[in-house]
Formats: structure tokens, sequence, C-alpha cells
């Protein structure tokens, strides 16, 4: 576990930079999380992504993989690979400062 | 980081349920870890993404020790499609999506989706015969290049 500086405040995350408190997360930490992770603006379609991660982690205790998130965020598959290039369910975990999701689907 | 992955393709040759199932779990979480992923479909594989027997796809209960059923008993008429419709219905429980829907998910991941000339040939296919998400009928050698500097899995 490693303490990152982020928006000014101090957070704990793992050595893969995965928040391991996502309760230590506040919406002016994502942009910067969004640059650390090559995102550019976040907008309107990325914010709803990164709100359905947290309810989700909040609910179930695990972030949820890209096959839920293209059909329960309102997002389809094809626009979250446009959103977070590479890996959509990472990266947003990453933005939306929860762990990494674990899932095979 | 030197020790990651960047690029896996795929071969899907086995045309039922459980031979489908693995290489398409592998492609579509190759790209949610934002490795680079292709599937190429040769000979039975080509059923996955055949637009009429794509949604038929079942699990083979003979000469299939793990289904743990008596070679006799598997080959009863109906015991496929019946052990099929159990497993389907277990794999809904746990959101594993079934193969049309998961072969589309994957295309709309990225994953480049081919099949095997020499077996389009070999059974009389052609390109109307597999859905649009298919990107082309191609050559064991076009395969190799597009696989070239990446990872090869034979399914």
């Amino acid at each position: 576990m490693t303490t990152t500086t982020i928006a000014g405040v101090a957070v704990d995350t793992n050595d893969e930079g995965f928040f391991t408190d996502p309760t230590q997360w506040t919406e002016e930490m994502a942009p910067e999380l969004a640059a650390a992770a090559d995102i550019g603006q976040l907008t309107d379609r990325h914010w709803q992504v990164l709100h359905f991660m947290r309810d989700e982690y909040f609910e179930k205790g695990t972030g949820p993989t890209v096959r839920l998130l293209g059909k329960a965020s309102g997002v389809s598959v094809k626009e979250l690979y446009q959103l977070f290039p590479k890996a959509p369910a990472k990266t947003a975990a990453r933005i939306a400062g929860i762990p990494k999701p674990r899932g095979c689907i | 980081m030197s020790d990651t992955i960047e690029k896996v393709s795929i071969i899907v040759s086995k045309g039922s349920l459980e031979g489908i199932y693995p290489a398409l779990i592998m492609a579509n979480g190759a790209r949610a870890e934002g490795i680079d992923a292709n599937l190429f479909f040769t000979f039975f594989g080509l059923d996955a993404i055949h637009k009429k027997r794509f949604e038929h796809i079942k699990v083979a209960t003979v000469g299939n020790p793990g289904m743990h059923m008596a070679t006799l008993v598997g080959g009863l008429p109906g015991m496929s499609a019946l052990a099929t419709h159990m497993l389907e219905k277990k794999m809904d429980e746990f959101d594993i999506p079934p193969i049309p829907e998961f072969v589309e998910m994957i295309a709309d991941t990225g994953a480049g989706m081919y099949a095997c000339k020499a077996s389009v040939d070999l059974f009389g296919l052609s390109e109307d015969d597999f859905i649009e998400q298919v990107g082309s009928i191609i050559t064991v050698g076009e395969f190799y290049e597009i696989a070239a500097g990446g990872e090869i899995i034979f399914t």
C-alpha cells in the first residue's frame, strides 16, 4: 500500500494505482486521475460510467466488468472502448477511485 | 513491466459449446485487460460465426468424459439438447452471455474476427454465411501476419 497525493489530498492506493479506500475519493480528484490514465477531458458520458462504477461498487462490493457496464450503465460496449480506450472497466475503476473489478466476463 | 502480453490471436477449431466458450472468454478477457485480440475461426469453429448456426451450438454428450455420462446414455436422442439447455440456464445465472450476444460484444470491444479460407472453401461457405462482424476470410499466411508479434492460442 502506498500513499499518493491527488488533488492535494493524501489517499491510499495499491501498487497498481487503485484506491484501497473508495471513501477517500472525491469528484475533484477525477480529472487528475483521468490525466494519469491518458484520458483527456472528462465528458458527461465519462461521468455516467464513473458514477455507475461507484454505485455498483458500494452496492455489491466489487466494480462492474465491461459486460455489466455495457448492459446496465447506459453506455454501450463500443462506446466504452472509445471513452476509455484499452481497458474500460479497469481504467474507469482507477478514475472512479474504486478497487480493480474482478470478473471473467 | 516487460512481462506483459500485448496481443493474443486465438484459433477456434471446435464447434461445440465447450469448444467455443473458452476462446470467447479469453478473447473478451484480453480486451478487458487492454490486450489486443484476434479470433480466427477454422473448421467446425466456423459455426460460432455462422448466421444460422451460432444460435444452436450444443455441448457434446458423446465422446466427452467430462460429462460423466455413459456413452450410450449420452447418445440418446435429445440428450445433447437437454445438456445444452441445462448448461445455458446455469450460465445465464452467472451472467455469461449466449454465444451470439457474446460474439457481437467481443467485436464491439475491437477484437478482430476472421474466418479461415481453407475451411470456408472446404465446407462450401461464403462471406454471406457469416455474421457481419467477421472482418474477412483470410488464408493461414495472412493469419500469421495478423498474429505477428503476439501470442497464439489454439483451442
